[in-house]
């Protein structure tokens, strides 16, 4: 039986993304008294870039800056015990937990420090055996089954929930390392091991799974990308990320270290609750399905938001897969067109465009047209444009299965300079990159074939 | 009655789910919520963002924060890394539903005149 906590603890997020303020974690450790900092570093996308490279380099293939920040923030973490909670292994975790311990070794923690690693999402090696069993992996969008793309996939990875996160807690990790566990685990866990949680426990569950919701895009619960008075939030230069103050009935405070920028409000927390929702009666985690409607929030002093009476019912028999496709080619091209008639010039160059890619024979599934500075974020919302505009940027992307196709387009927007309408410019970029396009296939599995490869290892640094 | 934009009842935020945006439209104020709830219906929403969607509009509602969400499926030419749209991600749906008007009383319009703009913007035109 591990120990377990009566006292409040407190739960930093220290990244949103992968390519969040770096300075953020520092801040955190730095600014006031924490118990566990959590790194949230994967999007849906992110896995099959990680997939990417270690397809090249067999050692790569996680967040990197994870690496560097851990050796800057190793020596406070083992002296006052701040444990580091977080899904940075991407489709490598060991390769990661092995550079994390170097990172150690450098930082002078040299046998002060364990690593925990979850392995067992990363579905890859194992899916040709899973479809012959019947595990169709049909896409939850469009219920077309993964073998009609199958040669297409480029990762597939488990939304794994908090058990093997706890068991590594409960093992005396100080720092835990996974791949696609989901984002709201990195929070809850450590209140699950702190708390010695039951894993039917589903209102306590629950409200970790609120709290880890609100933790896991940084500072868009403190202020940042906050609609509400944007203008008055303080010093976002600084901005201090959330903290969760968790009690061990689950009911929490969101709040930030004092001396930072900011805010935590009704507001800011309520646009965060909201960001990314579905059906909020039934937000579907691996360990719980929690009812963001019975969310009670109070404000409880400056810079503190009171969440409770969150309620929480059993998870279903499956497990999110992400599987990630290749799916073609995209390219996107720009100019820019000045006053007077900006706009009118501008849709003038895409009309001529598009006669000179029919001409060529070239066909897209999808050729767009945008005006940026006009109609690009609220389309015809916007209504027309005036012909006083001051400028306007001509945005053009095509897609399709072709990459000779597309790379053909990339060629067509340089011309339009001297064959196309007049006062254009801001060409000096060059022609667009071709992309390769990896579609996101989200589907289910019966759990019961992902658990039992459930693994917890450890790395003494 | 006179027509008010949303933006000065309510902040919002918004983001994806695959080729889906979803909008959580929050009141300002609790007493102006009911009017969100009476005005703000799926239908309004799909026919304010006519021509921007290639399926439905689901709404439910969070009572509990005063708040709405609507789920605009098909909004995101295919979402994520497939779509060639500036807001492939659906940031930005937020303040498009923002734009809608809705007829009020003119007392209510009168209070909440301008609450959604930078002060130094107030008494300004859209």
């Amino acid at each position: 039986m591990t120990e377990t906590s009566a006292r409040p603890i407190r739960i930093a997020s220290g990244q949103g993304f992968w390519g969040d303020d770096l300075e953020a974690p520092i801040r955190q450790v730095e600014g006031g008294p924490v118990d566990y900092l959590m790194l949230d570093y994967l999007a849906e996308v992110t896995m099959s870039i990680m997939q990417k490279q270690r397809a090249r380099n067999p050692a790569a293939g996680y967040a990197r800056d994870f690496v560097p920040l851990m050796e800057r923030i190793f020596p406070a973490c083992a002296e006052r015990g701040i444990r580091v909670v977080t899904n940075a292994g991407g489709v490598n975790p060991a390769e990661c937990a092995r550079a994390v311990a170097e990172a150690g070794r450098r930082a002078g923690v040299e046998g002060r420090a364990r690593i925990g690693v979850v392995t067992g999402d990363d579905l890859m090696e194992r899916l040709d055996d899973l479809m012959d069993a019947g595990h169709a992996l049909r896409n939850m969008e469009t219920g077309e089954p993964l073998e009609t793309v199958r040669d297409s996939v480029r990762s597939a990875n488990v939304y794994l929930g908090a058990r093997p996160i706890v068991q590594a807690l409960q093992g005396e990790a100080l720092v835990v390392v996974t791949g696609r566990s989901t984002d709201t685990a990195l929070t809850y866990a450590p209140m699950a091991r702190e708390f010695g949680w039951a894993w039917d426990g589903y209102d306590q569950l629950a409200s970790g799974v609120v709290a880890g919701h609100i933790n896991e895009c940084g500072a868009q619960a403190s202020g940042g990308n906050c609609l509400a008075d944007w203008w008055d939030i303080p010093d976002l230069a600084e901005v201090g990320f959330p903290i969760v103050e968790a009690d061990a009935d689950g009911s929490f405070v969101v709040t930030r270290h004092p001396g930072l920028g900011g805010t935590v409000s009704l507001r800011t927390v309520k646009e965060q609750i909201l960001y990314e929702m579905g059906d909020p009666s039934t937000y579907i985690t691996p360990d719980v399905i929690a009812d963001f409607t019975t969310i009670r929030l109070a404000q409880d002093g400056d810079n503190r938001v009171r969440v409770s009476g969150i309620r929480g019912r059993a998870p279903t028999p499956h497990l999110k897969v992400s599987v990630a496709c290749s799916a073609g080619y995209k390219a996107v091209g720009t100019l820019v067109y000045a006053w007077p008639d900006a706009a009118a010039k501008a849709r003038a160059a895409a009309a001529i465009l598009r006669k000179r890619l029919d001409r060529l024979g070239l066909t897209f599934d999808r050729v767009l047209v945008e005006l940026v500075g006009w109609d690009a974020t609220h389309g015809p919302l916007a209504g027309e444009p005036p012909p006083d505009l001051p400028e306007v940027q001509l945005r053009i992307g095509v897609r399709g299965p072709d990459r000779a196709s597309v790379a053909r387009f990339t060629r067509e927007i340089a011309p339009l300079v001297l064959t196309g309408p007049p006062s254009v410019t801001g060409f000096a970029g060059g022609r667009p990159r071709v992309q390769e396009i990896v579609a996101y296939w989200p589907a289910l599995i019966d759990r019961t074939v992902v658990e039992p490869h459930l693994s917890v290892e450890f790395v003494e640094v | 009655m006179t027509k008010v934009p949303l933006l000065d009842f309510a902040h919002a935020r918004s983001g994806d789910k695959g080729n889906t945006a979803n909008v959580g439209l929050i009141a300002y104020e609790e007493r102006d919520y009911p009017l969100l709830v009476e005005k703000v219906t799926a239908d309004r929403v799909k026919e304010h963002f006519a021509g921007m969607l290639e399926g439905p509009v689901e709404r439910f509602a969070l009572d509990n924060l005063g708040a709405l969400n609507f789920l605009l499926h098909g909004a995101l030419d295919g979402g994520g890394t497939v779509s060639l749209m500036t807001d492939a991600q659906g940031k930005v749906f937020s303040t498009a539903l923002l734009r809608m008007e809705i007829e009020v009383p003119d007392e209510v319009a009168d209070r909440v005149r301008g609450r959604g703009r930078l002060p130094a913007a107030r008494g300004g035109t859209g």
